[in-house]
């Protein structure tokens, strides 16, 4: 094995779109920007030059026509990857990535899938206000037919684009503009990493810390804040939340005895809640208090730096609650 | 009746409203499309042919309504009585390799497509010998043999569709195969689908990239009770949409197959060739409501039946008979194969089994997790017949 090198996460989803486009001609990306402008994230750097206009291209601002248009693509066998400047955006094309995507094969009675693949930041941006700052994992993970990625480092965003790209389903893969600069590990080798497999990214003893995306590095951090109090925390990454790998996370708390679950999006009907619910359900035995949850605040996204960083699950909270779940130790 | 050209072309039985049919065309470079139906070079197999799709395709309506409202079909039902002369006319001018997506009222566009009309009733009836193993409905006629691409249920939502169809089939000719395109793509809409954003986002798309697909307005007046004129503006001329999207716009008479043929199959040749879209006012009238619970009190007795002597089937009737390829007796004998061949299919649907529970947890994805037991095709796909076998779901499954 060569050594391992350090790319940016923004590099890491190029190189899987890349290797993939070079391996299979079905493959194809489009959404704004993507070709002459380079990616308005600099994700698609240098893949017009590569791969041709035919198949790096550049849309209008037309999310409802360029997503459904894909869609007709997929079902003719097609594989095409979208670009979404931002989650945000797709709200306006709820119809083709809820009514149509998802439920293709199925209405069809098997026989059109939707290999599609759309992927582009989700969450708080910075300061980006409330229309451009959603968490549609909350929206969308209540959809069945779809499979949601929500990567937290280079390594995982690359082997997980890489299995989305290559699979016969429709897949969300949520990314952040606050992580496309974090560096990270990624061999030259090729890898995939499957769906539905969490990673346990520190171990502990006493709480099980579950997130995905990019509130798994405030995970970490109040890991290591509590670390100082004596309270060991294991800390999980769910890395997709459809599947959700509750047998990982399951398999800790049945250890720990204690569980915080920490969710960019809004409480309401949320990945976290689901979780939370499943968690009660399998350790209702092994728990020592009710599985705590941190959300964003059930506010819109406010635009002011110290109500953002307020508004937003933060270390601080993260570690309010582990030390309200483990009140007992 | 005995005239056989367009509403129009008769002077004074034209209907006034909701629209008036004529032939023009007010954007592109290409000739004036005004074909008399006469000249276009159609055999008398052909008009046979589609005269006896259109009869299967009334009938079949005709029964649906009639199994409607025996409760053996459920949910929204959309008959195509009227615009029958629309979807074989259409189908007919295009290759069978070239796909089609429509809206809801698919029935009729499913027929004239080849699917036997015993895998579109049972679909209706919710059986496992439906097209879609009774999981889609009335509004979600599914084809894969045939390339019907669905049967969409919201309004407009086939539209981008439409537009990524025919542009997969050019990407995999050029792009994958590095051949010339070769296909085209038809996708219908009813005229309350023009208003939707998702058709204007479609149309910018199709224009702007060269998409080779050909959007079908079936006009039939109103979309559900709201009269065109009330719900879209420029309703006298919907092709100054297309206009403003650079694709060439036309406008057809609807209610005579011959017309329609000979219309679209020059539509679709330019498409072929030039590998660019077109938008398409096909005047045309449905004879029923909206769909079953509709009483028709937006629009008088004295419209329909106005437009009731522009009946596609009459029409083409008169022209048979006087060309003496159709007399009552052979009439009567195709009437009997149709009749036959619908009541074939309503005892077949009958007969199907409801779908195993099996399939409640089947197809909803290609590569399955959890719950999920995976995907065949259906039955008349050559798919596996029997369902699969349901999943153990314990615990332990479900926490992997």
């Amino acid at each position: 094995m060569s050594a391992v090198r350090e790319i940016e996460y923004r590099d890491a989803l190029r190189e899987a779109m890349s290797e993939e486009m070079r391996r299979d001609k079905r493959v194809f990306l489009l959404g704004e920007e993507v070709a002459e402008y380079n990616g308005a994230y600099k994700i698609s750097r240098g893949m017009l030059d590569e791969f041709g206009a035919r198949r790096v291209i550049d849309t209008p601002i037309s999310e409802s026509g360029f997503a459904g248009l894909a869609i007709g693509a997929a079902m003719m066998g097609l594989k095409p990857v979208v670009e979404f400047m931002s989650w945000s955006f797709s709200l306006v094309a709820a119809d083709p990535i809820l009514n149509n995507a998802p439920k293709m094969l199925y209405m069809s009675g098997g026989q059109f899938g939707c290999p599609v693949v759309f992927r582009g930041n989700d969450g708080a941006g910075g300061q980006l206000g409330s229309t451009h700052s959603w968490c549609v994992e909350g929206l969308y993970s209540n959809v069945p037919g779809i499979k949601i990625a929500i990567p937290s480092n280079p390594y995982d965003a690359k082997g997980l684009l890489k299995t989305a790209i290559r699979g016969s389903d429709p897949v969300f893969f949520l990314e952040s503009e606050r992580m496309l600069g974090n560096k990270g590990e990624v061999p030259e080798e090729e890898y995939l990493i499957p769906f539905g497999q969490a990673k346990v990214i520190r171990s502990g003893t006493d709480c099980t810390l579950a997130s995905w995306g990019r509130p798994v590095h405030f995970c970490m951090e109040a890991a290591e804040e509590m670390q100082k109090l004596g309270i060991s925390c294991e800390v999980i990454d769910l890395r997709t939340v459809r599947p959700l790998d509750i047998g990982t996370v399951v398999r800790s708390v049945k250890k720990t005895g204690a569980c915080v679950v920490v969710d960019q999006s809004w409480s309401f009907g949320s990945p976290g809640s689901e979780l939370a619910s499943q968690v009660h359900r399998h350790c209702f035995d092994d728990l020592d208090n009710y599985v705590h949850r941190v959300h964003s605040a059930d506010v819109p996204t406010p635009y002011a730096t110290n109500l953002e960083q307020e508004y937003l699950p933060n270390a601080r909270k993260i570690a309010e609650a582990v030390r309200s779940a483990t009140y007992n130790l | 009746m005995t005239s056989l050209s367009h509403p129009t072309a008769g002077g004074t039985s034209a209907p006034a409203s909701p629209h008036s049919v004529v032939h023009t065309k007010v954007y592109g470079d290409a000739e004036h499309l005004q074909v008399p139906a006469a000249a276009a070079h159609v055999s008398s197999e052909q008009m046979l042919d589609w005269f006896k799709q259109m009869l299967l395709i009334r009938e079949f309506e005709l029964r649906c309504m009639q199994a409607y409202q025996e409760k053996k079909i459920g949910g929204f039902c959309h008959v195509y009585i009227g615009q029958e002369a629309v979807a074989v006319g259409c189908t007919a001018a295009v290759q069978h390799k070239d796909p089609i997506v429509t809206a809801y009222r698919d029935h009729g566009h499913a027929l004239a497509r080849g699917m036997d009309p015993k895998h579109c009733m049972a679909e209706m009836f919710g059986r496992i010998g439906g097209c879609a193993k009774g999981k889609g409905g009335s509004m979600h006629m599914f084809d894969r043999d045939n390339n019907l691409y669905g049967g969409h249920g919201i309004v407009g939502a086939q539209t981008p569709l439409g537009a990524g169809l025919a542009f997969g089939c050019k990407y995999m000719d050029e792009v994958i195969d590095g051949k010339p395109n070769s296909r085209v793509s038809l996708c219908f809409l009813g005229d309350g689908a023009l208003n939707q954003g998702a058709f204007h986002e479609a149309m910018n798309l199709a224009g702007l990239f060269d998409i080779p697909v050909i959007y079908v307005v079936e006009n039939n007046g109103y979309s559900m009770g709201t009269a065109i004129a009330r719900g879209t503006t420029m309703a006298h001329s919907l092709i100054t949409k297309a206009a403003g999207y650079g694709i060439d716009g036309y406008v057809v008479d609807g209610m005579d197959v011959v017309g329609v043929y000979a219309d679209m199959k020059r539509i679709a040749d330019k498409c072929r060739a030039t590998s660019r879209p077109a938008f398409v006012d096909m005047r045309t009238y449905r004879y029923k409501g909206h769909s079953m619970s509709d009483p028709r009190k937006y629009r008088t007795k004295e419209e329909e039946e106005v437009f009731e002597t522009h009946d596609p089937i009459g029409r083409l009737e008169a022209r048979l008979k006087t060309a003496g390829l159709l007399t009552d007796d052979s009439l009567k004998a195709m009437q009997k194969a149709v009749r036959d061949t619908v009541r074939d299919a309503i005892t077949w649907s009958d007969e199907s089994p409801i779908p195993p529970m099996a399939e409640l947890y089947h197809d909803v994805f290609v590569e399955p997790w959890g719950p999920y037991t995976g995907s065949s095709q259906p039955a008349m796909n050559g798919g596996t017949a029997n369902p699969p076998s349901m999943r153990t779901i314990d615990t332990k499954e479900e926490l992997s």
